[in-house]
């Protein structure tokens, strides 16, 4: 079993004597619970086999049972370590909670990944071996939806250009900042489905939304916003900005209130000019939070989904399809699992390396490692 | 460059974007008032361009004269306003409950779990952000239609708490880290243990810090659209699901979308407006040190 052993930092444990009878009771709970996981476990799988007529009508009992075996786990650590059990199990239900709901579901993933599955199908799950890996590698749709994906992720860095310029203006002397900066950081909690009806279906619409309706009056006389394809991914790519601006906002205007301000004086004395003062002292400094800022973005980016999936659903052509909204299509259109989590766990592989560089490159830069 | 000029177009550029941040929140909210003609000559302010009317309101029957009578609409719109706090407010409830034990536990102790340490355990909570819905939303299709967790409230909120765990421990964790250990000391050599410690001393003192994460959290369970959309039908479908579902046909009411869409997002405009300092603390812990 986990053997789990804490050490006090910075505090003297108060170690309660544990007697041999309280831990042996311990071991024996934490067996127990095993011992009753496995079972269920087993005589289920069993049943899914074949090799048994009774069993449960699905898989809830065993869930259930994980849930018992971890309040069993937990309470068998106190009773066997005492005072470091107490400690262990602060954080030991959210680690089960995340192996359960983590890391299990995405090595199931693989074993979804490897057949050909539909959902509505009788036929069930056919293990299909590298068919799935191979038709991804064939499909144009899956690498137009990574080149799309380098796109979104370059428009971070116009983003965070924006973003510091913002921050700058709120961060100058001016009247109403509340007012400002609660009106700037709306955007980012509206719900992207929302988002996406309000710009993307209403007020970017061909013929009377008031967006196309200006262009028109600016002399451009067809604005085929969401239909001819860099039009419609860089029109994702300004609603996509609309949302995420202000979270990069927020944290560069809180890197330059925390700047000393005398810096910024001396300069000043020293006659330096706004612009030079910007560039040779505050974006230095800034350098630590705007590398967190924006690989925190870039993070969350490589997640874009709701807005394309609601706006265009990847159309015209799968010009703006980012990977999210490929798979969720994928599924919706033929109920097959399979092909889907392959491009997902394959796409996973990708971004663990893209972000393991990223990070390798920036961290020293950076605020805070991870 | 003189200073009045100056002052004035920082005045300029700050209008700009405060019309650019607000407007389409203003077109949403006034186009539930429209009536077809209005929204098809593209007009935009009320009682000068055209006249406000219930028609939006009444389409999810909560304009004055449909309020106290029966209504399918309203009951169904009343329905997934309702899932979408359950979902939201137990997702949180539950990522904070056990998000805040796990940051203080990294906090406070030195774990050393086989090859695991502190740092460790903490990378492994932080690295889940990494990771896309979309490749935990179909492993879970699968699993939920075994374990008859498909379209459930339970489902949702074990999926919902998941997806917050990470930030909630972040934010958790950086503010236990600001709280002097003298403070528990002290009180466990009154003789409280060390969970009485946390509960009665420690926890009050993080309340801030919870109070963001919360927050933050329910904005985002709020707004979650990808796996509600994937893993719940007719019983436990969300409003952003609800709003989404009506956008597909060609012939949209423009007035009710605007009104579902504005039922959505209002809840959140009045959280912003109300609660901006704790969204903004939220936001920026760990950032900046």
């Amino acid at each position: 079993m986990t053997s789990v052993s804490t050490a006090a930092s910075g505090q003297e444990a108060v170690a309660p004597h544990v007697t041999p009878e309280r831990r042996q009771r311990g071991i024996l709970l934490i067996r127990g619970a095993t011992l009753l996981l496995g079972l269920v476990s087993l005589v289920q799988l069993l049943s899914v086999l074949g090799y048994i007529p009774f069993g449960f009508t699905n898989w809830q009992p065993v869930l259930i049972a994980y849930v018992l075996w971890s309040a069993a786990l937990c309470w068998g650590l106190v009773l066997r370590d005492g005072e470091a059990g107490w400690r262990a199990i602060f954080v030991l239900p959210a680690v089960l909670f995340t192996v359960a709901l983590v890391i299990f579901p995405t090595f199931f993933g693989l074993y979804i990944a490897f057949s050909d599955w539909n959902l509505q199908s009788a036929g069930g799950r056919q293990f299909n071996g590298l068919d799935n890996f191979y038709q991804l590698v064939a499909d144009p749709y899956f690498w137009n939806a990574l080149g799309n994906m380098v796109f979104y992720v370059a428009t971070v860095l116009v983003q965070y250009a924006i973003a510091f310029g913002l921050a700058m203006l709120l961060n100058a002397d001016i009247k109403a900042q509340k007012f400002f900066r609660v009106a700037f950081l709306l955007p980012f909690m509206l719900s992207p489905v929302a988002v996406s009806w309000m710009i993307g279906k209403s007020m970017l619409e061909y013929r009377f939304g008031p967006v196309t309706h200006l262009l028109r009056t600016l002399g451009w006389s067809q604005p085929t916003l969401l239909t001819s394809p860099w039009l419609a991914k860089s029109t994702i790519a300004l609603m996509d900005a609309w949302v995420w601006i202000p979270f990069m906002m927020i944290m560069i205007l809180a890197g330059l209130q925390a700047l000393p301000k005398d810096v910024q004086e001396a300069a000043k004395v020293d006659g330096a000019t706004g612009w030079q003062g910007f560039w040779q002292i505050t974006f230095p400094l800034m350098l630590p939070v705007s590398v967190t800022t924006v690989v925190l973005r870039i993070i969350f980016q490589l997640k874009l989904a709701d807005i394309v999936i609601n706006t265009t659903a990847g159309g015209p052509g799968g010009a703006t399809d980012t990977i999210s909204s490929y798979i969720f299509r994928v599924y919706k259109d033929r109920s097959n699992v399979g092909y889907g989590t392959m491009i997902a766990e394959v796409y996973l592989i990708i971004i663990i390396f893209f972000v393991a560089l990223l990070l390798k490159f920036t961290s020293r830069f950076m605020q805070r490692a991870v | 460059m003189p200073h009045v000029v100056k002052r004035i177009l920082i005045y300029a550029a700050l209008i700009i974007w405060t019309v650019i941040a607000l407007f389409p929140i203003f077109w949403t909210f006034s186009t539930t008032f429209k009536v077809a003609k209005d929204v098809q000559m593209g007009n935009i302010i009320p009682w000068v361009d055209f006249t406000p009317n219930w028609l939006g309101l009444r389409a999810i029957g909560l304009s004055p004269d449909t309020i106290f009578t029966e209504s399918t609409p309203r009951v169904e719109f009343i329905k997934r306003f309702w899932n979408s706090i359950q979902a939201s407010v137990g997702a949180s409830v539950l990522a904070l409950i056990l998000g805040s034990m796990a940051a203080y536990g990294l906090s406070r102790f030195s774990y050393h779990w086989k090859i695991w340490k502190n740092r460790d355990i903490s990378f492994f909570f932080l690295s889940q952000l990494i990771l896309p819905p979309v490749v935990l939303a179909m492993p879970f299709l699968v699993l939920y239609k075994e374990l008859a967790l498909l379209d459930s409230m339970i489902g949702l909120i074990l999926i919902y708490t998941l997806s917050v765990l990470p930030i909630v421990i972040w934010i958790m964790k950086d503010q236990f880290d600001t709280i002097p250990q003298e403070l528990e000391q002290a009180a466990l050599v009154d003789g409280c243990s060390i969970w009485g410690a946390f509960f009665l001393i420690i926890l009050p003192i993080a309340l801030p810090g919870m109070v963001a994460a919360f927050i933050l959290s329910v904005i985002l369970c709020w707004n979650e659209y990808f796996f509600a959309a994937l893993l719940t039908s007719s019983y436990a479908k969300t409003l952003p699901v609800m709003v989404a579902s009506q956008t597909g046909s060609q012939g949209i009411s423009w007035w009710s979308m605007a009104a579902l869409s504005s039922a959505a997002i209002l809840p959140l405009i009045i959280i912003g407006i109300f609660l901006e300092r704790y969204i903004v603390k939220g936001l920026t812990t760990g950032s900046v040190k």
